[in-house]
């Protein structure tokens, strides 16, 4: 099983200057903003790229202050968050309409990517071959036949294989939830 | 499908689904950040320091980080032309 630090850990990481820890923190975390810029906002691909970089580079210069290594996901939503309708407020200077986005809306959206994190947690930390199955099925919308060519396996035991894994997947998450459960 | 703690199957998937990767070369050019950070702290301290290297910057931006032996990538350009409007 693969071993998979926590984000206080890869912040701490980061923190340090150690160059990989980067790397793992941008990879972490860029469908999370992503699907903010695209999912929550409805971002045109460019503004959504604008969003996207301008994040990480105020992450990468502000992660010093950041006062619980802990809370780096929810910082990261309200920093996405923030420079999205920071831009769609500048794109309506130049295409006047309702520029700030329906709040509510927007917050059921943030609720589920984060609910979606942490299955994403959980699928990290059941490792591979689960999460290559599952990415590819579910995040990458191939099919059985695709992943099968890649995976060297018949397209019929890739379909008994995604429902092993998600069965994985939740009882990794039954096990976290157990776990954080107070005594 | 068994509901458990709230994530059954069929909800994993559906979740799984809402993050797709982001393109590869956008999670490439964050990844660069922290080499293009130390370029742009070498470009703006000589930019402080060399009057001749800061009259290219403004004349021509792009050319003058190649020139300097740098690629200048949108992000780099763009954030030098912030911290320029600081010298």
């Amino acid at each position: 099983m693969a071993v998979e630090q926590t984000d206080a850990q890869l912040v701490s990481r980061c923190r340090q200057g150690d160059p990989e820890a980067w790397n793992e923190f941008v990879e972490r975390f860029s469908r999370y903003v992503f699907a903010i810029c695209s999912r929550g906002f409805r971002l045109a691909e460019p503004d959504a790229e604008d969003v996207f970089q301008e994040v990480f580079a105020r992450a990468f210069e502000r992660l010093a202050d950041l006062r619980s290594d802990d809370a780096v996901r929810p910082w990261l939503a309200q920093l996405t968050r923030r420079l999205c309708i920071d831009k769609l407020r500048l794109l309506a200077r130049d295409t006047p309409s309702d520029a700030d986005p329906d709040e509510r809306e927007v917050d059921d959206v943030l609720a589920a990517l984060d609910d979606a994190m942490t299955v994403r947690a959980a699928l990290d930390k059941v490792g591979d071959p689960c999460r290559e199955i599952l990415d590819r099925f579910f995040c990458r919308d191939e099919s059985y036949r695709t992943i099968g060519d890649v995976l060297d396996m018949p397209a019929g035991t890739v379909a008994s294989r995604i429902s092993r894994c998600l069965d994985k997947v939740r009882s990794e998450l039954d096990g976290r939830s157990r776990g954080s459960r107070p005594s | 499908m068994r509901e458990m703690n709230g994530f059954d199957e069929e909800r994993i998937g559906r979740l799984l689904r809402l993050l797709p990767p982001a393109p590869e070369g956008w999670v490439r050019a964050a990844q660069e950040l922290p080499a293009a950070r130390a370029a742009l702290d070498e470009l703006v301290a000589r930019a402080e320091q060399d009057s001749a290297f800061r009259l290219q910057l403004q004349a021509d931006l792009e050319r003058a980080v190649a020139d300097a032996g740098y690629e200048p990538s949108p992000f780099i350009v763009s954030r030098l032309r912030r911290l320029l409007k600081a010298v």
